[in-house]
């Protein structure tokens, strides 16, 4: 049987993760990360954003995508979870609704990879409840 | 919610928006008196009286965006239909305290689901926010602290994708140890 990992092995992988690190702060300007915000509030957690999320996380790294995966608040469309926020460097945001894992891929393989645009946007002027 | 862990995932992000920089979780597995108890526990703003009797009712929120808020209503209901029982408190500048108690073994409990997800997914997301995680059946214990974590990685942040990963299966392998050397409840007939 392994052996469970534990702490002491983390700091075996520190040094490795330390260099990876470097080496993409050199290799890169440090604006050229792409940015993925997954909406996690009840409603987009109820309708699969951690699986979306989990998705992302994974399959960024396993294509070698430069990005960060962060979580964000319920920002009104409720009706089109789970729904994510893509940045890509130099652009505006772009949010994506009813994002299931194949949708999931088509971003990534799509828009940042290749920066075409998606079905699924919601346009960033529509209007939330408090605004109307 | 369909299961315990996405409960977890979305209480804490309302101890996340009252600005806490610690937030505890906690799943105690009580066999000898059937009970699962999820309790957390965070050092966020708090809330005064009136707030606290107000949360568990789903038309408020505090959030401008929509009117409801489901988060603590689904979990109160869904430990209620498990034959538990719900319990919140806070001060302001106290941090805020919530316990959630199912019945283990009652048909309605809803299943653990993907806690080491959910607890990795929670620390590389909110890398500046420390996370404990503790898991007990009984007397036996396992703590998942990112302050550990930090200490070892040092200037390696926790949202590093390869250190997410490692800390999920970090916690898949220590909470399998529970499942599979379960303790058998003593009969109580």
């Amino acid at each position: 049987m392994n052996k469970v990992k534990s702490l002491a092995d983390l700091k075996k992988m520190k040094d490795q993760l330390k260099s990876n690190i470097s080496l993409r702060e050199k290799s890169e300007n440090p604006e050229g990360i792409v940015q993925v915000k997954v909406a996690m509030a009840t409603c987009g957690i109820a309708s699969g954003a951690k699986d979306v999320m989990d998705f992302m996380v994974t399959n960024l790294e396993k294509r070698n995508i430069d990005a960060i995966v962060t979580q964000t608040g319920c920002m009104g469309y409720c009706y089109a979870e789970p729904t994510i926020e893509v940045t890509l460097p130099g652009q505006d945001p772009v949010v994506y609704g009813f994002v299931d894992l194949k949708k999931a891929d088509e971003i990534i393989e799509k828009y940042i990879k290749q920066g075409e645009l998606v079905d699924g946007i919601i346009p960033v002027n529509y209007e939330t409840i408090d605004k109307k | 919610m369909k299961d315990i862990a996405l409960h977890i995932l979305d209480i804490a992000q309302n101890s996340i928006s009252a600005g806490s920089n610690k937030i505890f979780i906690e799943i105690s597995e009580n066999p000898e008196e059937d009970k699962l108890i999820l309790t957390i526990i965070d050092n966020g703003r708090g809330m005064d009286k009136e707030k606290v009797l107000k949360v568990t009712d789903p038309w408020f929120t505090t959030r401008t965006t929509r009117k409801v808020g489901m988060g603590i209503p689904l979990l109160k209901h869904n430990a209620e239909q498990a034959g538990g029982a719900f319990f919140i408190s806070s001060a302001p500048g106290e941090g805020t305290r919530l316990t959630a108690i199912f019945g283990l073994s009652h048909i309605d409990r809803p299943p653990f689901g993907d806690i080491p997800g959910v607890v990795s997914l929670l620390a590389g997301a909110n890398p500046s926010l420390d996370f404990i995680y503790r898991y007990s059946e009984g007397e036996r214990e396992y703590i998942f602290d990112t302050r550990e974590i930090k200490e070892v990685l040092e200037d390696v942040p926790l949202s590093e994708p390869a250190v997410i990963r490692y800390m999920k299966e970090m916690l898949e392998e220590n909470l399998k140890i529970f499942s599979e050397n379960p303790i058998i409840p003593r009969q109580t007939k």
